[in-house]
């Protein structure tokens, strides 16, 4: 299993890499962590004429946190990101999310942009991105736009990047600290792609407001899914074997589930229920427990 | 005073190398001039090959070669039928390169050689196959119907292979009996999956004429017999290498897979060294599978539990061919009674060719198979009694007092199962102890109350091991002190090098430094069988045992002249001779040996030199013997199973080194929990095999394999020095079947009936949510 | 028509190595085949089982998931550089002693992750030793010999403070 032949170009800034783009389009393939595309040319999957590798700049890997905002640049390693004091701190359902992508290898090269542009529907960081209200950040020769996470992921393997664009960063504003959540997900084994999980944030109300929520689940529709529904649900009250019903109920219709060898369709759908129903359930736990601290 | 080897943990001398990375594995074997080869394969399941294109892929730079039936010639004829089978009605083999027809997805049509893999690979896609594509019969049942697409053209049917065994009288016992229990299972199995892949290696002197194949295969004699057939060469010509091999569980045996055969032909042809190996892909399609058994069983017993008879009548998907006979099915009804006493027994077994890989054994050889049914069978029968599962076992058991006892079956090498040297209460019971068997199953309402829904299970297996024809082992004192030992089997990672040398450095009292071990290449022992059948200890270490004990003879009387002293007051110690109670008195191995040149004596009718070699034959298989035990819990929302406990009691005889024995037994029920839980080959109607990578196939980590807790129930073998039984596969043997029960009994209040292995959460959660709503 | 070749200049256990190479090949074929270091195995090709592993700037990474090129400039370690048979690394010696290994196809890529897994937690847990060895697959040993061995390790490496992890 060895690639075919391709040419090969390694640029160290991004006015440079996206000059190649423009210059190669649908010719080229952007060569990020490599875990997902490298298996691709091993297999001929694909045969990209020019692979443009975006390892040697050094600028988009960055990993900032300004204030109330992090910012973490498209190239930065999972494991870097995994093993950052801020990020620990400030973004925990990221991290926990991160612990179940794989292994650390994979994870040692795998870069969050290269797996949020490649948009695995069984991924584990699409659906994070979107509980955590994150924007992308797109450049390209002409512009540079922002592009919030609900809009981002588009179908399997397909996103809102044009030919010609490059994912720079990930933004997002760091949850207030006695937010609540939850992570859940079944896997065939340690590590493998889910075949349904889910991501739960909590947005504690300020004095006045409502608290919200983002329930988003992954492995059971063509992108990403944040269930309105069982984000109301949740937001009515305490838990209640009622409220878990309805909150599986809820999300088992949201979901268009597809089928692979590892699970058919009605088992995502069942599992994303589950899931979803057992990260509020340690949502609603964690937040009481971080507020009694903050208090 | 002896020093003891045999029995102890000795660290292995294989694994300095292994460590330090400076073993020699198949694809470290780099020789001047070497080109590479990688094989065209055929993406149908059946077709007909109208024309082979190969201009455009031989005018690439750096293409050496593009071999296709033709060029092949008379090297491409049938494969040898390695078991035959009085059953058989359309005994089929493969070639190496198919000729006219394709008749799986994988099979070998073409064989490109090049400067490298990469260019390799870029002129595979450059060959234009002109295939007519036709319907191929994929699943085994309808396989097997009448009217099926006919997976061979020169046969009326796809049953390769019809054989009934019979013992007693079962229509008589299924008349007589008060509970008949009826049921249709289907284990399956997936492929062994070593973590490296396959690959040859041939350099063919131009000048000499001499061959040298070095060929990750478990059975290098062999492979040097078929390949001295197909090029029409002298044995002695052809020396065949089994290098440090990584692993290998049963596909690396085939005589011949296609590229054993191509690789030399193809060095032949060019006169330069020719490398091909195997990548991941390839072996998911190219390599040997073992795959679905349909059992349709019918059980008679007593309503105080004692059995009656069993009736087996079951398909056995042979793949596209079947050089290796139906040797799984033969395994499977040879092992099916396991421990118990069934006085009435019938089995059918019918071999089905199907258009998809070939089926051969894969650790274990239709045991997992066999154990799963019978296991089942009792755990039906128990609950159909509202006995105790282990109560209904007991029951049943061959007992020491019963042995030596005709189980009424045959294995293969027409060994019957006859029970001795076993004591299968004893395993038993201390399983149940370990287990703390009484003890769990009271927790288990109260668990339920809560939510936990837990099984306890538990399931016996007895396996054929040791298996005939023969190995021979040469033990030869050298005149520098160190004690040669070849062998003909090779080694995939048992540590075959250290327990020999353990068996003659104990049998001839030298140090375990002095002796150096050879095995598994035709230049150092030419005879051999292989390494299958967890039988190198039985066979390869018996022959050690009579060897060392003639080498001990001669250096005795060789020494008596020399001490002027009788053979009788003599003994060995630390690599000498010496008289008893003497320690001046002395004479070292090397010197006897040197003494021994024919330079120097030469008696007529005695064979100079301080050496001997001797075969072991043995008459029939060993058995050995195991119980695993498991506790599980499964969340009833997911259908997740998870292992709380798993204990394995097994019974191998004498162990030559306990380490070694204890990674066989965790090695091989890893294996079998991952064909409980994980593994699984998925067809789909047109044959493609949709698992052909590590995300598809699954493999069980670290993280999906429990902690196994090993207790050893040693009853030697009276029928070899050494008392050993062999101990490769049972750890697979038994784990699919245990885990099963134990998902089923967790499941029970839902009524639960897992009829098949593997089982996924999917699996699992259809069966729960259907006896919730049924 | 031969493909783009691009030349390499990496430094593999403490030593730099330079070759001029086709920019399709493999990091893990550049370094069995070209750098001749073969105690690096090739699995699968995909990143799943883990033989091909080595330390890059001291990360374990898949050799079969890095193009060669992207070597350059950067520090590899491979098990050639763990240790000697007269010099065994702590791992090696704990490997030998417990029976961490059998065929020994799949222990390099384990020792690597192993090696750099320790230095960053002196003192795991089984569970932790088995959550890291997840990403290695081995089909020989059933895994509870490798993590004996893995601890035996760190036991070792605990009471020899001169070893560098």
């Amino acid at each position: 299993m060895k690639p075919a032949q391709f040419a090969y170009r390694d640029p160290v800034t991004v006015v440079e890499a996206l000059n190649l783009l423009a210059e190669y389009g649908e010719d080229a393939r952007l060569l990020a962590g490599g875990q997902s595309l490298v298996p691709m040319l091993n297999f001929r999957l694909v045969q990209p004429a020019v692979i443009i590798d975006l390892n040697g700049i050094e600028e988009l890997c960055n990993i900032q946190v300004a204030g109330d905002r992090f910012r973490i640049g498209s190239m930065a390693r999972q494991a870097s990101v995994e093993s950052h004091r801020d990020i620990i701190r400030g973004w925990p359902l990221l991290v926990d999310a991160l612990r179940h992508v794989a292994h650390p290898p994979i994870r040692n090269r795998g870069t969050i942009g290269g797996s949020l542009a490649h948009n695995d529907p069984a991924a584990e960081l699409p659906a994070v991105m979107v509980a955590l209200g994150t924007r992308m950040i797109l450049q390209s020769a002409r512009e540079q736009r922002t592009v919030p996470a609900e809009f981002f992921f588009v179908s399997p393997l397909e996103t809102a990047l044009a030919p010609d664009e490059l994912l720079v960063a990930i933004e997002a504003p760091v949850p207030n600290p006695s937010a609540g959540w939850g992570f859940a997900e079944i896997s065939r084994r340690h590590g493998d792609f889910a075949l349904a999980a889910a991501a739960v944030q909590l947005i504690p109300g300020e004095t006045g407001r409502a608290p919200g929520a983002r329930i988003v689940v992954t492995g059971v529709a063509e992108r990403p899914l944040r269930v309105s529904e069982a984000e109301n649900i949740l937001c009515e009250g305490a838990w209640s074997a009622a409220r878990d019903k309805a909150i599986r109920a809820a999300v088992e219709t949201a979901v268009e589930p597809f089928e692979d060898l590892h699970a058919p369709g009605w088992y995502r759908q069942q599992a994303a229920g589950v899931m979803a129903a057992r990260a509020c359930q340690d949502a609603l736990m964690r937040g009481a427990d971080l507020a009694a601290r903050h208090d | 005073m002896a020093t003891r080897f045999v029995g102890e943990r000795i660290k292995r001398r294989e694994d300095l190398n292994l460590l330090t990375g400076r073993a020699t594995f198949i694809d470290d074997i780099m020789l001047p001039g070497m080109v590479h080869g990688a094989v065209l394969r055929s993406p149908h399941a059946s077709a007909r090959i109208h024309s082979i294109q190969t201009a455009a892929a031989l005018a690439l730079a750096g293409v050496h070669a593009v071999l296709t039936s033709e060029q092949l010639g008379d090297a491409n004829s049938d494969m040898p039928l390695l078991n035959d089978d009085p059953g058989f009605i359309y005994p089929r083999t493969h070639r190496a390169l198919a000729a006219g027809e394709v008749r799986f997805v994988g099979e070998a049509v073409a064989f490109v050689v090049a400067d490298t893999r990469y260019v390799c690979e870029d002129a595979l896609a450059l060959i234009e196959v002109e295939y007519e594509v036709r319907e191929p019969a994929v699943d085994v049942i309808a396989a097997a119907a009448k009217g099926a697409p006919l997976v061979h053209d020169d046969t009326e049917s796809n049953i390769a292979c019809r054989t009934v065994n019979e013992s007693g009288n079962t229509a008589r016992a299924f008349e007589d009996a008060e509970v008949i229990i009826r049921e249709v299972l289907r284990p399956e199995r997936g492929a062994a999956q070593p973590i490296e892949t396959r690959g040859v290696v041939a350099d063919y002197e131009t000048k000499t004429g001499r061959l040298t194949v070095w060929d990750t295969t478990q059975v290098p004699v062999g492979a040097r017999t078929v390949l001295a057939e197909k090029l029409a060469m002298p044995e002695a010509d052809i020396t065949v290498i089994a290098p440090d091999v990584g692993g290998g569980f049963g596909v690396k045996i085939m005589l011949v897979y296609p590229e054993e055969l191509l690789v030399p032909f193809a060095a032949c042809m060019l006169g330069r060294p020719v490398k091909w190996i195997e990548d991941r892909q390839e072996h998911f399609l190219g390599s040997n599978h073992e795959r679905l058994m349909v059992h349709e069983v019918t059980l008679a017993a007593n309503r105080d539990g004692r059995l009656l008879g069993l009736s087996d009548t079951f398909y056995y998907d042979s793949g596209a061919y079947c050089p290796y006979g139906p040797i799984n099915a033969i395994c499977c009804q040879g092992i099916l009674p396991g421990p118990y006493k069934i006085p009435n027994l019938r089995t059918e077994y019918l071999a089905v060719y199907t258009n998809t890989p070939i089926v051969s054994p894969y650790r274990g050889a239709g045991q997992p198979h066999g154990a799963f049914v019978m296991e089942t069978m009792m755990n039906r029968l128990a609950r159909e009694l509202e006995i105790d599962p282990v109560e209904v076992r007991r029951r049943n058991l061959v007992s020491p007092a019963d042995c030596p006892y005709d189980a009424g079956t045959v294995f293969q090498n027409n060994t019957p199962l006859i029970h001795q040297d076993c004591d299968y209460p004893a395993e038993l019971e201390k399983l149940l102890e370990a287990l703390d068997y009484d003890a769990v199953l009271r927790t288990l309402p109260g668990l339920r109350d809560v939510g936990v829904y837990r099984g306890i299970a538990v399931a016996f297996y007895v396996e054929g091991t040791g298996i005939a024809p023969y190995e021979g082992v040469e033990v030869r004192v050298e005149p520098t002190n160190f004690v040669h030992v070849a062998t003909g089997y090779p080694a995939q990672g048992q540590g075959h090098h250290t327990a020999l040398a353990q068996v003659v450095a104990e049998a001839l009292a030298v140090d375990l430094e002095q002796v150096r071990v050879q095995s598994g290449r035709t230049d150092a022992f030419a005879w051999g069988v292989g390494t299958l059948s967890s039988r190198s200890a039985v066979i390869g270490g018996t022959a050690a045992v009579l060897a060392s004990a003639r080498v001990r003879e001669k250096a005795l009387e060789l020494a008596a002249t020399h001490l002027e002293a009788a053979v009788d007051d003599l003994e060995l110690v630390s690599g000498c001779v010496q008289v008893k109670g003497v320690p001046g008195h002395t004479i070292t191995l090397g010197e006897l040996a040197a003494q021994s040149n024919p330079i120097n004596s030469l008696e007529p009718g005695v064979e100079p030199g301080l050496r001997a070699t001797e075969y072991h034959r043995p008459e029939g298989a060993e058995f050995s013997s195991g119980i695993h035990g498991a506790i599980i819990d499964v969340d009833i929302e997911t259908g997740v199973p998870t292992i709380q406990k798993y204990v394995v009691v097994h019974d191998c005889g004498n162990m030559i080194n306990p380490a070694i024995v204890e990674g066989q037994v965790l090695g091989g029920t890893a294996q079998g929990i991952g064909g409980a839980f994980y593994e699984k080959l998925v067809f789909n109607e047109q044959g493609q095999l949709l698992t052909t990578t590590f995300m598809d196939y699954l493999l069980p980590t670290a993280m999906e394999i429990p902690e196994i807790e090993i207790h050893h129930l040693d009853r030697p073998s009276t029928r070899n020095p050494l008392g050993v039984k062999g101990v490769g596969e049972g750890g697979a043997i038994g784990a699919p079947a245990v885990c099963a029960a134990a998902v089923e009994a967790a499941l029970q209040p839902f009524g639960v009936r897992c009829n098949a292995v593997p089982l996924s959460p999917s699996d699992i959660l259809a069966m729960i949510n259907n006896a919730k709503v049924g | 028509m031969s493909g783009e070749r691009r030349t390499v200049r990496t430094i593999i256990n403490g030593e730099p190595f330079e070759r001029e190479i086709e920019v399709r090949l493999l990091a893990s074929d550049f370094i069995r085949h070209e750098a001749g270091l073969t105690g690096t195995h090739v699995g699968c090709e995909h990143g799943v089982c883990g033989a091909c592993t080595i330390l890059l700037d001291g990360a374990p990474v898949r050799s079969c998931l890095l193009l060669a090129v992207q070597l350059s400039s950067h520090n590899v370690e491979t098990v050639e550089g763990l240790g000697t048979a007269q010099n065994l690394h702590p791992l090696q010696q704990s490997f030998w002693e417990k029976h961490g290994l059998q065929c020994g196809y799949c222990t390099p890529g384990i020792l690597m992750t192993m090696k750099a897994f320790l230095a960053e937690n002196p003192n795991p847990s089984t569970a932790e030793i088995r959550t890291v060895l997840a990403g290695h697959l081995c089909r020989c040993t059933g895994y509870q010999q490798i993590v004996e061995s893995v601890v035996g390790a760190a036991q070792r490496m605990a009471q020899l403070p001169d070893v560098k992890a």
